[in-house]
């Protein structure tokens, strides 16, 4: 459903994409997870034809977003990082006028704005000027103009930037929901493990690279056993020596090290004993996303 | 393409976006009416200063008529730079609706609101001592939409491509105002020296200024009104023009 092929991206000299390449498949939703600056932006602009790409290509719906851009937003919709709400107009005004941009008018558009705030738990809410509205309902009222026309693909950014716990939960709900009724596609950029995980399959970005991609779980089992964390003030130098003494090797960053080990408890009273004073803190943990994003990159995502 | 046909907008396809757009214009407008205050008033204060000053409130109407009409456009159009990078003009332009009916709908839009003020602003023209039968009264309107909607379409062109409100603050310091300043709205053409009347002749304010002094019955009369009527015209022709040509540029975010 979308296809991304070797997509390059250059801001003046500025490089933000280089040969990203990767498939999302009909009803899956699809993950990008990275830091920001990463890339994600400039991908998810592209997609949406904000922006032609300055190589390589990309298809959404069966259509190259460059060449025939119509034809892409006929298809998609989209759900923006930032607002793009008209505040000083109602709930049902904003949605109004969604329509009329995607062509829809009468009563059809009068029964798609009564089904998408319905499903999104804003019936109420029509009459409301946007600006009345809390965050986690504004994001709703977003949502649903993105679903009025029934894209076959929504694309979204970031999209519970902003959202207390509860809010995101709904949110997440919806959009599988969504997926699971009505075989939507969706792709969306977060820098949230936890929305990453709910992903089918996820594409992480660094520096403007795909530096890994698959299933949250295939990701993780990447890392064998379990993850130790230490802390220590002299990580560099303690990194060299554990690693020579275990034969492990033992990533430092700041003054944390991380060591991807079989049998973590073991290792971690070994290495507390080896090395008497030199460990503030210690730490175990099954890998998580993040684990897979140091490993790959070398950096953290937050 | 495979669905060529479905792509290809039909007259619903053009019209609905420019009706929406227009109507949203109206309410935000509507709701905000406070902003009538802010743009009919200075224009207004500086008519009266001038005018009670010099004794000659008709000189300086046309003038200021347009200043209310100017300073309209360019409220209106200077939304659309915050508009574009976060706000409704987003969902715009990923959206199938064509650009031209979007810059159309927007343009028509703000064009009918500098129109609004403007009439409100000529609701003082019995003070200048303008006095209109009904049929002068309505090509004076006709003229007033006219001059608003180039005005817009100015604002626009300038607007679209910029990423600050503060660079279309100094293009409107730097250009609009002493395009104003020339147009014949402070001192008329045929006391104008040397350069300054040849930059009166290539401003397109000056027929927009003339234009309204013709309809109104106020003015020297030069350069004609036929001509004005013309150069306005063709003027809001071609920004509107330049405006669908700046909003279809494929790529729409400039920034990193």
């Amino acid at each position: 459903m979308i296809l991304v092929e070797r997509l390059s991206h250059q801001y003046g000299s500025r490089r933000a994409l280089s040969d990203v390449s990767f498939e999302v498949q009909a009803g899956e939703i699809f993950g990008l997870l990275g830091p920001n600056g990463g890339g994600k932006s400039t991908l998810f602009r592209i997609l949406s034809t904000m922006m032609t790409p300055t190589g390589g290509r990309a298809e959404v719906a069966g259509h190259d977003v460059s060449r025939d851009p119509a034809a892409v937003r006929r298809k998609i919709g989209v759900v923006f990082q930032t607002q793009s709400l008209d505040k000083a107009l109602t709930v049902a005004e904003n949605l109004r006028a969604q329509g009329h941009l995607h062509g829809l008018s009468g009563p059809k558009l009068r029964e798609r704005v009564e089904q998408v705030t319905q499903r999104l738990g804003l019936a109420g809410r029509n009459k409301d000027l946007v600006e009345t509205l809390s965050g986690g309902l504004k994001r709703r009222v977003e949502i649903a103009k993105g679903l009025l026309h029934r894209p076959v693909v929504l694309l979204m950014d970031e999209a519970s930037t902003g959202l207390d716990p509860g809010a995101r939960r709904e949110l997440w709900q919806y959009v599988e929901e969504l997926r699971s009724r009505e075989g939507v596609t969706i792709l969306l950029t977060t820098h949230i493990l936890d929305e990453a995980d709910r992903c089918d399959r996820l594409a992480l970005l660094h520096q403007g690279r795909v530096v890994a991609q698959g299933a949250p779980a295939d990701l993780r089992s990447r890392i064998g056993g379990d993850v130790v964390v230490l802390e220590a003030t002299g990580a560099a130098a303690l990194s060299r020596q554990i690693e020579t003494r275990f034969g492990v090797k033992a990533s430092a960053m700041n003054n944390v090290l991380r060591v991807e080990i079989a049998n973590g408890h073991r290792f971690i009273t070994e290495v507390v004993e080896a090395f008497p004073g030199a460990i503030q803190s210690v730490g175990l943990h099954k890998p998580t996303l993040e684990d897979v994003f140091v490993k790959e990159t070398g950096a953290s995502i937050e | 393409m495979s669905n060529s046909l479905e792509t290809r907008p039909a007259a619903s396809g053009f019209w609905l976006p420019v009706v929406t757009l227009w109507q949203r214009e109206l309410v935000r407008f509507w709701r905000q009416k406070s902003r009538v205050l802010g743009v009919v008033a200075s224009p207004l204060v500086f008519w009266l200063l001038i005018g009670y000053g010099s004794g000659d409130l008709a000189r300086f109407f046309a003038g200021a008529l347009v200043l209310t009409v100017l300073f309209s456009a360019i409220f209106s159009t200077i939304s659309i730079i915050e508009d574009r990078r976060e706000g409704f003009l987003l969902s715009m332009l990923v959206s199938p609706a064509p650009r031209i009916s979007l810059v159309f709908g927007k343009i028509l839009g703000a064009a009918t609101l500098a129109w609004i003020q403007g009439l409100i602003f000529l609701a003082f023209a019995p003070l200048a001592g303008v006095s209109l039968t009904a049929a002068e009264l309505l090509e004076l309107i006709g003229a007033v939409f006219l001059v608003s909607f180039t005005l817009t379409g100015l604002g626009f062109a300038i607007a679209w491509r910029m990423d600050s409100t503060s660079g279309f603050h100094a293009i409107m310091n730097l250009l609009l105002v002493p395009m104003w300043m020339v147009s014949g709205s402070l001192f008329p053409m045929a006391t104008a020296h040397g350069w300054i009347k040849a930059l009166m002749w290539v401003n397109p304010l000056t027929y927009s200024i003339s234009l309204l002094n013709g309809f109104m019955n106020l003015g020297s009369g030069s350069p004609g009104i036929g001509l004005s009527l013309a150069v306005t015209a063709c003027f809001g022709g071609v920004l509107l023009l330049a405006s669908g040509l700046v909003a279809s540029r494929k790529s729409l975010v400039s920034h990193a």
